[in-house]
């Protein structure tokens, strides 16, 4: 047991001052030196765009870029707790002490095999990938339709003058405001099978209360329940920014035409909405598909069936410690979100032709 | 992806003042009672179903130990006690970790804001090569999956001895929020006309004086919603403490010290209810109060290419 006492404060104060200052010393030395190489030497135009991106591209590329290149590196490598020093050997490499006459196919089988590995092998004890990455496809679009729905449902209803507006809006947001760790854990709390207040209602109403924790069906819509609840007032706020947007004029030429409150919604509010949902939908999206917390937290039983891409990446590195492996299974996972991103900037791209 | 410069927000007419009718639907006078009723029903239960677990929380925190496992509804229990508070802050080490939060959250943010704000000057002011391929770069970054950098950060620490310390924790944390500081100041600056600045250089101050005496002063706002970002990404990570520090209980941050309160469900039910509150009271009324402000510079941030 750790108290918090005079001691534990000086020496945290002075272990994390040293660390700013060490910082702040590595980045006057950067610039004096970038700055006698640029402005004194060549006495280049851009040097103090460069002095002002230092800074910042250095720990980019330390924290970031390097990290990032050295993974790829690492998932070509039979790296895991047990060859963690310096025992790891690159794939092709182990591949080589093998027998010859067992290697079918040396792409698969050595160059690449964390890589093929991860679609032919369990990624955790038992599931395989492709289940993985269906249950994450529909984590997200369950999530985000949601979201969608309720949030502009929302602020449909909270773009009208009215009392209690404020109140309302407020109340709606909190979701969003609580910190995501406690929300999860929380609800994990509510989820028991006896004392958490959904079964607590149902044993009420005369139905039979759910093991959410252990089936692993409800389990999976626990996850649901819970994020949906977390997302919606991000994207209420944001819809509702959108419809304060929308001249009124609109909708009063609507009426005098006739147009009756469904096609107002549908040729009016939808396309002018538009420009604010789709970049708030794409950002759900890769939210949604990347959210760590709720599926690890909800999940308390490590139900293999309730993982989503991520939680197995996590499972796989620091469960089963097998870095190599991870590694791969890390760029598999960030190669279908780049595929999204692009296909998403392509369909931009033509609406934008329509302008 | 948000950000992108592509959706075109700009174009669209700024809101009028407000009309005396509703903007949806029909005029708000023309509704009948009963659709006002339907209304204000449907919006309580939202409220209701968004604030109802909050509630839960609250009313577990004030359960007396002998009572924590129970089935009663009731939101302000009959024996109600602030007994699970004063166990979590004098017996447990929740100082502790809401210590550790504080400070490496409150280093790390100040770091990240230093260096955000130099580069998106940069960004904002000159047009270098690999101006456009580096904004594009810096908004990839934000598809990267956390769990995704944990493996090699984590690898390259073990090597670097940076596990369980602050020190590992603060180089870490800084950087994380940095690309998305960049995008919100960089939109911000854009809005400050070049007229200030090209004032003060005639006036015989060199650029970065400018930098410093006019564009940040005016950047107040911006700075500090990229601060409060900075901050909140730090205060709230759960997954760069449990893979850093999990094993250095001295240097845990309140979300592994809950965790662990929250997994003796049966023991400590209350201590975490009571621990969460405290840590989401200062957080809760702090978003509340900038949301505002939050979401006008996120929006800023998108508008602005």
């Amino acid at each position: 047991m750790e108290k918090l006492t005079l001691d534990v404060i000086l020496a945290s104060l002075s272990e994390v001052g040293s660390t700013v200052l060490f910082i702040l010393v590595g980045v006057v030395v950067l610039e004096a030196v970038l700055y006698l190489l640029f402005g004194v030497v060549f006495k280049n135009k851009y040097t103090l765009p460069i002095l002002l991106l230092a800074p910042a591209v250095v720990g980019l590329t330390l924290l970031i870029i390097y990290p990032l290149l050295w993974e790829f590196n690492l998932s070509l490598t039979n790296m895991s707790l047990r060859r963690f020093g310096d025992k790891a050997q690159y794939t092709w490499v182990a591949c080589q002490s093998a027998d010859p006459g067992t290697i079918q196919n040396w792409l698969t089988d050595c160059l690449l095999r964390n890589y093929a590995d991860v679609f032919r092998l369990p990624v955790l004890k038992q599931v395989y990938f492709f289940p993985v990455f269906g249950r994450t496809i529909l984590w997200t679009v369950i999530n985000v339709v949601f979201h969608v729905a309720g949030g502009l449902g929302l602020a449909i209803l909270l773009n009208r003058p009215m009392r209690g507006r404020g109140l309302y809006r407020t109340l709606l947001i909190l979701p969003w405001a609580i910190p995501q760790v406690i929300a999860a854990l929380a609800w994990r709390g509510e989820f028991h099978y006896e004392y958490g207040f959904l079964n607590i209602f149902l044993t009420r109403l005369g139905l039979t209360p759910i093991s959410w924790m252990s089936d692993p069906t409800w389990n999976f819509i626990a996850m649901c329940i819970v994020n949906i609840w977390l997302g919606i007032p991000f994207m209420m706020v944001i819809l509702l920014g959108g419809l304060q947007s929308i001249s009124q004029e609109y909708y009063e030429a609507a009426e005098i035409d006739g147009a009756g409150a469904w096609q107002q919604f549908r040729s009016i509010t939808l396309p002018l909405l538009q420009p604010v949902m789709t970049p708030a939908i794409i950002l759900g999206t890769i939210w949604t598909f990347n959210n760590f917390n709720i599926p690890f937290f909800i999940n308390q039983n490590e139900l293999e069936t309730s993982d989503i891409l991520v939680t197995a990446l996590f499972r796989a590195a620091f469960q089963y410690n097998r870095y190599g492996f991870s590694a791969a299974f890390a760029f598999v996972i960030f190669i279908i979100l780049l595929v999204y991103a692009v296909v998403y900037i392509k369909t931009v791209r033509i609406e934008g032709i329509y302008e | 992806m948000s950000t992108n410069p592509a959706a075109p927000v700009q174009k669209f007419t700024p809101a009028p003042a407000r009309s005396r009718f509703a903007r949806f639907f029909r005029a708000s006078r023309g509704d009948s009672p009963f659709k006002r009723l339907l209304i204000h029903l449907t919006l309580i239960l939202a409220c209701v179903i968004a604030v109802y677990p909050v509630l839960r929380v609250v009313s577990v925190s004030l359960r007396p130990g002998d009572r924590l496992l129970s089935t009663s509804l009731a939101i302000i229990p009959p024996d109600a006690t602030l007994d699970n508070y004063l166990t979590v802050l004098l017996e447990k080490d929740f100082l502790l970790w809401v210590w550790n939060s504080l400070l490496v959250t409150v280093a790390t943010a100040l770091i990240g804001v230093a260096l955000a704000s130099t580069a998106a000057y940069a960004f904002s002011r000159w047009r270098f090569r690999g101006r456009t391929a580096g904004l594009i770069f810096l908004l990839s970054t934000q598809m990267i999956p956390a769990a995704m950098l944990m493996v090699p950060l984590f690898i390259l620490a073990v090597r670097l001895n940076l596990v369980g310390t602050y020190r590992g924790l603060v180089l870490a944390y800084s950087v994380t929020s940095i690309p998305f500081s960049i995008w919100i100041l960089k939109g911000y600056y854009d809005t400050i006309p070049i007229d200030l600045e090209e004032a003060a250089l005639i006036d015989g101050a060199n650029r970065l004086e400018a930098f410093w005496r006019i564009v940040l002063p005016l950047s107040t706002p911006a700075l500090a919603i990229v601060f409060l970002f900075n901050f909140m990404t730090a205060w709230n990570d759960y997954l760069l403490a449990r893979v850093f520090v999990a094993n250095a209980t001295s240097i845990w941050t309140w979300p592994l010290g809950l965790q662990l309160l929250q997994g003796q469900f049966t023991t400590a039910w209350g201590q975490f209810a009571a621990a969460s509150i405290m840590v989401m009271m200062p957080v809760v009324a702090l978003f509340l109060y900038s949301t505002r402000y939050l979401i006008s510079g996120l929006t800023i941030g998108s508008v602005k290419g």
